[in-house]
């Protein structure tokens, strides 16, 4: 299970790597696969792009649209969900945040604590993957359930007078923060846990060695060789988070207060049928990720993103 | 120091704790004696798991899930894997407009991925359904096999295919009885990783789904009124199968290494 | 089944290179080669990292195609085949063990790629050949690193190829292994009579293994010949410093007198017999073996056939054992390196000396500024260097 996506070069590589051929062949290895992502990858986001201009005839039926060049599309969601978005990118960072502070900690653990252990260390490797497996929709329902006010967690705090008794957690902010962290630590520990586990501890032993303590010896030695997985963990939590409608969704951790851009999107395109608002959503968080998403990767200075 | 030795131990196994919670609860719960809706505690009972198609439809949305699960992980494979020989062992034009294309996938929330699709089966007329899920879920995970796939080429020490062509081998005969054998590990784990994204996926799912259910558009759905124990027995069977397919290849091999290297 | 494959000799056949050259890119690796190693032969292809022996063996083994040139086994061109046509094998640095194969398969792999009938049987033997047929059932990863080193030995022999390609087989192990596997080659050799080309960048190596060597430098064979007339008479400065080391004293030839060549150097004048200078006017490099150069506390007696140098002073004495190793200053002709056999007596450093050998010993060589090597870089730090 390779989660690396956003690393450097992946692990155990061969000192040589064999020498690059020229030959037609190679079209006949890409061009399937490449046509493929344009048919089914490139072609729908130019559907976004016309969809989000159409506009509704005159005495048009629900989800009935004809295409045009109707802009105000773009000024409409804004003005009409431009919370959802900050609340969006507000919600996501706090995730991402959470799941590094646990992530990191975990991953270096798993990753130089348990190094003398191989089997302890792919024991616990086999629990960050665990979540995996199991629908993360249940999951979720799972966490629903454990922090309503009469269940296991929040009920048991109530009775120890930890929490006062009117304290609610589901369909707040915090559940729905806590959700998106729990559901995206795997994707933040995996590629933490790729560039730890490479870290070369007689870099430490020479850092300490050279006179600087723990602390510094962490910053200014493990933090940057392990920057690769703290980028790509990050990434690989704020994209997903950014656009997740599950946690938010009010069957689930969220309420009607805490709507993200994907609740929005969602009941736009499949309630509403409002199909121009729904792709002129989609389309606005995902230039919004992408000009996020560069200025990340162009100031932490990583070039090789796959 | 003492105490910041013992500190960073307990806060990793509390975490792993913390990621087993969910899991343990949704497995405990399948086991819980429940009428209607699954919330709470009643007692223990194996009639779910027993009569794990009683609850409706939980059963076709799962067979529809392996389907399209199955279905999207081999033509996934096939491609990401071509793909990424493409990509290492090959000098071409347009390289960079290629990993970008690769990459981009990935760096698209789930959500936009959907719309999109569904955008444009709407505007082509394509009725949505099981075959609008399976194109849809080919399409995110190409680039997860490129990037599980492109490791384990790049590893592959090309002194081993030199050394075939050294011992009489023809080209096709190094790639069936050198190059592929030894990609078989990556190709391996990208079809797992493939079907596992599949098998879980809500949010594209559910946009180009169409009236077709999968496990977990039933349970999104289901998640208003109460989800049945059963969807928890069958997302529990999945997760006792992958865990131990896993304990046994992770757990498995470095076992073995062990005793490779007790014997050499 | 081609032609050429079928061409396997019991013994091994000529080889030959007639003015082969590889271009890449921006370089070129090697530059209009040629030479010819005789069946049966023990050839070694001597030189730095880098120099263009890897790429040589490469080009014959066919895993490359060269730019001019042509390549012939046993009289046969075999340039524009491809290395699954060649009846050539190669045991390759890191030897390449198929790791998804046992021991056993992969030494079957070349023969039943020919459709050797017995493979299974002819593998047992060769593995017997190099005492691993007990383990002919593991998996390489299981063996150590001189198991693999046979193994790869193994896989390559029993083809029976006319030409057996090593590269820097020995390179990975470590010394007294390594001493141990070039007697055990040796003998493998003389056993099975297979022509041997062996690529290294340790002068030991090739020294005590090849009947001929062939120092390569930039790609090009700067010199080829038996071990001990490379070492005596080396021809270039690169070989007279990468072949052991030497003691060079650049100068101009100040006359000739029939036998010997007249060197001025500085205010010094040194001799060079006739036979054993490249040239005999203008700029000139005289050398002399450190070995060859003894050591004494006084001026010795004037003498016809010696060179005498000094006084000088020692500023380094190292004790190695076997031997001493002097530093010694002599104005004029800067730092001189000398070996003297351990006799018991050791001069002190800070003690004036005079120097001299027979000048029979000393060698003449062009005077070549650009392949400047500096005189104490022995292979074993090009070695380390490489690492």
């Amino acid at each position: 299970m390779s989660l690396t996506a956003f690393s450097h070069g992946p692990s155990g590589v061969s000192a040589e790597p064999a020498a690059q051929k020229k030959s037609r062949i190679v079209w006949f290895l890409l061009l399937p696969g490449l046509v493929y992502l344009v048919l089914f990858f490139i072609t729908p986001l130019i559907s976004l792009v016309i969809t989000a201009l159409k506009e509704a005839p005159p005495g048009a039926f629900i989800g009935e649209y004809v295409t045009a060049l109707r802009w105000e599309n773009y000024s409409e969601v804004l003005s009409l969900y431009g919370e959802h978005s900050i609340r969006s990118f507000v919600y996501a960072a706090a995730a991402t945040l959470i799941a590094l502070a646990i992530g990191y900690p975990l991953a270096y653990f798993i990753g130089v604590r348990l190094r003398p252990y191989p089997l302890w260390q792919s024991l616990a490797l086999v629990l960050v993957i665990a979540p995996f497996f199991i629908s993360f929709l249940l999951r979720t329902v799972a966490w629903k359930q454990l922090l309503a006010d009469e269940g296991f967690i929040v009920g048991t705090m109530k009775a120890w007078s930890i929490l006062p008794p009117d304290t609610h957690i589901t369909g707040t902010a915090v559940s729905v923060i806590f959700g998106l962290a729990y559901n995206f630590i795997p994707f933040m520990t995996l590629p933490l846990y790729s560039s730890i586990e490479r870290l070369d501890l007689r870099l430490l032993e020479a850092s300490n060695d050279l006179y600087a303590g723990a602390f510094t010896s962490f910053r200014k030695i493990t933090l940057p060789l392990t920057m690769p997985g703290i980028i790509s963990g990050t990434l690989l939590t704020f994209i997903p988070a950014a656009g997740d409608y599950v946690n938010a969704s009010a069957n689930f951790l969220g309420s009607t207060s805490t709507t993200m851009i994907g609740n929005v999107i969602e009941s736009n395109f499949l309630v509403l049928q409002n199909y121009p608002h729904a792709a002129s959503m989609s389309l606005i968080l995902m230039s919004a990720i992408l000009v996020l998403v560069s200025a990340y990767v162009f100031k932490s200075g990583t070039d090789d993103l796959l | 120091m003492k105490l910041g030795k013992y500190l960073l131990p307990l806060y990793g196994i509390l975490a792993l704790i913390y990621l087993m919670v969910p899991i343990v609860y949704t497995i405990a719960f399948s086991f819980n004696d429940s009428n209607r809706t699954n919330i709470i505690w009643n007692g223990f009972t194996l009639n779910n798991w027993l009569n794990v198609c009683d609850a409706q439809g939980v059963c076709e949305a799962f067979g529809n899930s392996i389907v399209i699960a199955i279905a999207s992980t081999v033509f996934a494979t096939v491609l990401g894997t071509a793909i990424s020989i493409a990509l290492v062992r090959y000098k071409f034009k347009g390289r960079a407009a290629t990993t970008l294309l690769l990459f981009m996938p990935m760096a698209t929330p789930e959500v936009v991925l959907g719309a999109g699709l569904a955008a444009q089966f709407l505007n082509a007329g394509v009725p949505k359904g099981m075959l609008t899920v399976i194109l849809a879920h080919i399409m995110f995970s190409i680039s997860f096999v490129v990037v599980t796939v492109r490791a384990r080429v790049a590893g592959i020490d090309p002194r081993l295919e030199e050394a075939g062509r050294d011992l009489y081998a023809k080209p096709s005969q190094v790639w069936w009885k050198i190059t592929f054998p030894l990609l078989m590990p990556g190709i391996v784990s990208a079809a797992l990783l493939a079907f596992a994204l599949s098998f879980d996926d809500f949010i594209i799912t559910n946009f180009n789904r169409g009236p077709v259910n999968t496990l977990p558009s039933f349970i999104y759905t289901a998640a208003a009124r109460g989800i049945p124990a059963e969807a928890n027995v069958l997302a529990s069977a999945v997760f006792i199968l992958a865990i131990l397919a896993v304990v046994i290849t992770q757990v498995g091999g470095e076992i073995n290494r062990r005793r490779l290297k007790a014997s050499a | 089944m081609s032609d050429s494959v079928n061409g396997f000799a019991q013994g091994g056949a000529d080889l030959e290179l007639v003015g082969v050259t590889k271009q890449f890119p921006g370089f070129t690796a090697v530059d209009n080669v040629s030479f010819t190693v005789p069946a049966g032969s023990f050839f070694a292809l001597l030189g730095p990292s880098g120099c263009g022996k890897t790429t040589t063996l490469r080009l014959i083994s066919g895993l490359e195609e060269p730019t001019s040139g042509k390549i012939l086994v046993g009289g046969k061109d075999v340039s524009n085949t491809k290395a699954h046509q060649r009846p050539i094998n190669t045991v390759f640095q890191s030897y390449a063990l198929f790791p998804h194969m046992t021991v056993l398969e992969n030494v079957a792999f070349g023969l039943k790629q020919r459709g050797v009938k017995d493979a299974i049987q002819l593998a047992h033997e060769a593995l017997a050949l190099v005492e691993l047929d007990h383990l002919a059932d593991r998996k390489p990863m299981q063996l150590s690193g001189g198991q693999q080193q046979r193994v790869a030995l193994a896989r390559a022999v029993v083809n029976r190829p006319a030409l057996l390609l090593l590269d820097e087989p020995l390179g990975a192990l470590d010394l007294k292994l390594r001493r141990q596997m070039q007697i055990e080659l040796k003998s493998i050799q003389s056993e099975v009579g297979l022509t041997f080309l062996h690529v290294t960048h340790d002068q030991e190596e090739a020294m005590t293994m090849a009947d001929t060597v062939a120092v390569m430098n930039k790609g090009k064979i700067e010199q080829m010949g038996p071990p001990a007339e490379l070492y005596e008479l080396p021809a270039t400065r690169f070989v007279a410093t990468f072949l052991g080391q030497s003691n060079l004293f650049d100068g101009v030839v100040s006359g000739t007198s029939g036998k010997v060549v007249r060197v001025a150097v500085g205010k010094l004048t040194l001799e060079v017999p006739t036979s054993r200078s490249k040239v005999t006017s203008g700029e000139i490099t005289v050398g002399v073996r450190p070995e060859k150069i003894e050591i004494s506390r006084s001026a010795p007696a004037a003498s016809a056939t010696r060179s005498v140098v000094g006084p000088g002073t020692v500023i380094d004495t190292s004790f190695t054992g076997v031997s001493t190793q002097y530093v010694v200053d002599v104005p004029g002709l800067n730092k001189l390196t000398v070996f003297e056999q351990n006799d018991g007596d050791i001069v002190a450093a800070g003690s004036k000396v005079w120097l001299s050998w027979a000048t029979e010993y000393s060698f003449g060589l062009p005077m070549d500024t650009d392949q400047f090597v500096e005189s104490d870089t022995t292979t074993r730090s090009l070695a380390v260097a490489k690492r």
